[in-house]
């Protein structure tokens, strides 16, 4: 057996342009998730916890972040695993690469959606290290999960300092940046519930190109039959990328299961997504516009789940 | 700052390293392997210059950690050719003029390796899916394009 070569890099001098480092930290591996709440715990916020890196790396590399203990923690058990019961639904590991997601015959046949809006992520090759535990852990506005979990009404399993607890996706983003964990608590799975009979679902996302870009916009719509609401349908939409965090619209929500579905009553849910829309200006696009995208996206998707519906019905 | 004691399989080689915790993979293979051939170009994952196989599936070199492939096996372009045979992607390549300046052309042999692994007979637009996350600011990627079709349907 050779031994292990030197520690040190060469000099930069032997290669023209050397590689830009990360700022130094302590990479730990813990095989125990009790362990990893007792780094949380012992390191706060100079911890960070790393699944694909996609995320983390960059901003270290962007000198947004300098922890000093990177914990990673898609090695402990269960992080990567996804299973599905007819009866219980879909669960996925916190720590799942997006494409294992994305090609799982369960997603493929029952959660469409998921498929789609995991597929809207980057690139192949980077979704081969990025999780959906991370995107919706990121906590950023324009997270591409998020908008899917919303509808799908995921739930957050996280453990923690008083062992599991379970966060509704609809409860779990805060603010920019700012999720439902406590200190000392990570995410470990997400649990998707079976979703409502004869369904159909849609996600749109608006970049600046089509190549991966974060989204400018994202809009989710799912919609399914209900006898018991009083146009026959429920629906549900969430947004992204144009408030401080993911969010669901429940004034489009409550218009279309009050009253029977008509194109106008459609336009009118369109506008009321436009209306709960709170963006900002940044360098992907104003907040003008994004509004005005939001009612156009919301539509679009809208009619195509209608028109999904329709079919089916 | 951490030492790690790493074991993995480069180009069908096992080897064995001591790395530091914060060495990415892509500064590891280019600085301490000499495979000059995986390139630097974003370093934030956009690019995909620095494109590789870990355990058969493409990464972005730059985002991952030397200290990470512990137990993993990698190839990088420099792992393609055979006993001095090109392997007919990369023939493909030199015969459709997929390639300009050149340094964009490992990342995406790697990406087109890996979607023809996966799947041996890609339509035009699973070719653009897959090599979405490499940036190619010469040919126009028409004859990239072309070259893995062409590399596909020699059963390449």
């Amino acid at each position: 057996m050779p031994a292990p070569t030197d520690v040190n890099i060469p000099a930069p001098s032997t290669l023209a342009m050397p590689s830009p480092g990360l700022p130094p930290f302590d990479y730990l591996c813990p095989d125990d998730p009790d362990e990893v709440v007792a780094l949380l715990l012992q390191h706060g916020r100079s911890a960070r916890l790393l699944m694909g890196g996609t995320d983390l790396f960059v901003q270290m590399r962007d000198g947004a972040l300098a922890p000093r203990v990177v914990i990673d923690v898609k090695r402990l058990p269960g992080m990567r695993e996804l299973s599905f019961d007819p009866a219980d639904g879909l669960h996925v590991g916190a720590a799942v690469n997006m494409n294992a997601l994305a090609a799982a015959p369960a997603v493929q046949q029952f959660y469409p959606l998921l498929a789609q809006a995991v597929a809207s992520v980057a690139s192949y090759q980077l979704r081969t290290r990025a999780t959906m535990g991370g995107n919706l852990c990121n906590g950023s506005p324009a997270a591409d999960t998020a908008p899917a979990a919303l509808v799908l009404d995921a739930q957050c399993v996280v453990w923690g300092p008083d062992g599991e607890r379970t966060i509704p996706a609809n409860n779990f983003f805060l603010g920019v940046r700012k999720t439902a964990l406590q200190p000392g608590e990570f995410l470990t799975r997400m649990e998707f519930p079976v979703p409502p009979t004869g369904y159909a679902g849609r996600y749109i996302k608006l970049g600046r190109n089509a190549g991966g870009d974060l989204a400018i916009v994202g809009v989710a719509v799912l919609g399914y039959p209900e006898t018991s609401a009083a146009s026959g349908y429920r629906f549900r939409f969430a947004l992204a990328s144009v408030a401080p965090t993911p969010i669901r619209v429940p004034e489009a929500e409550a218009l279309l299961a009050e009253q029977p579905i008509t194109s106008g009553l459609l336009s009118q849910a369109a506008l009321a997504a436009e209306d709960a829309a709170t963006p900002i200006n940044d360098l992907r696009g104003s907040a003008r516009y994004r509004k005005a995208m939001v009612r156009n996206l919301t539509r679009r998707a809208l009619d195509d789940v209608w028109n999904q519906l329709q079919a089916e019905g | 700052m951490t030492t790690h004691h790493i074991t993995f399989t480069i180009n069908g080689a096992q080897e064995e390293a001591l790395v530091t915790s914060h060495i990415t993979l892509l500064a590891f293979l280019r600085e301490r392997l000499g495979l000059t051939g995986t390139k630097n170009g974003c370093a934030t994952g956009e690019c995909g210059a620095c494109t590789v196989l870990l355990d058969g599936e493409p990464v972005n070199a730059c985002l991952v950690l030397a200290a990470e492939i512990d137990g993993a096996d990698v190839i990088t372009i420099e792992g393609l050719a055979h006993d001095g045979e090109l392997e007919p992607l990369q023939q493909a390549f030199i015969d459709h003029t997929g390639t300009q300046c050149g340094f964009c052309t490992p990342g995406i042999l790697i990406s087109a390796r890996a979607l023809l692994n996966r799947n041996p007979d890609p339509t035009e637009d699973d070719i653009k899916d897959a090599l979405r996350g490499n940036l190619c600011r010469c040919t126009g990627y028409q004859r990239i394009i072309n070259a893995v079709q062409d590399a596909a349907k020699a059963g390449g």
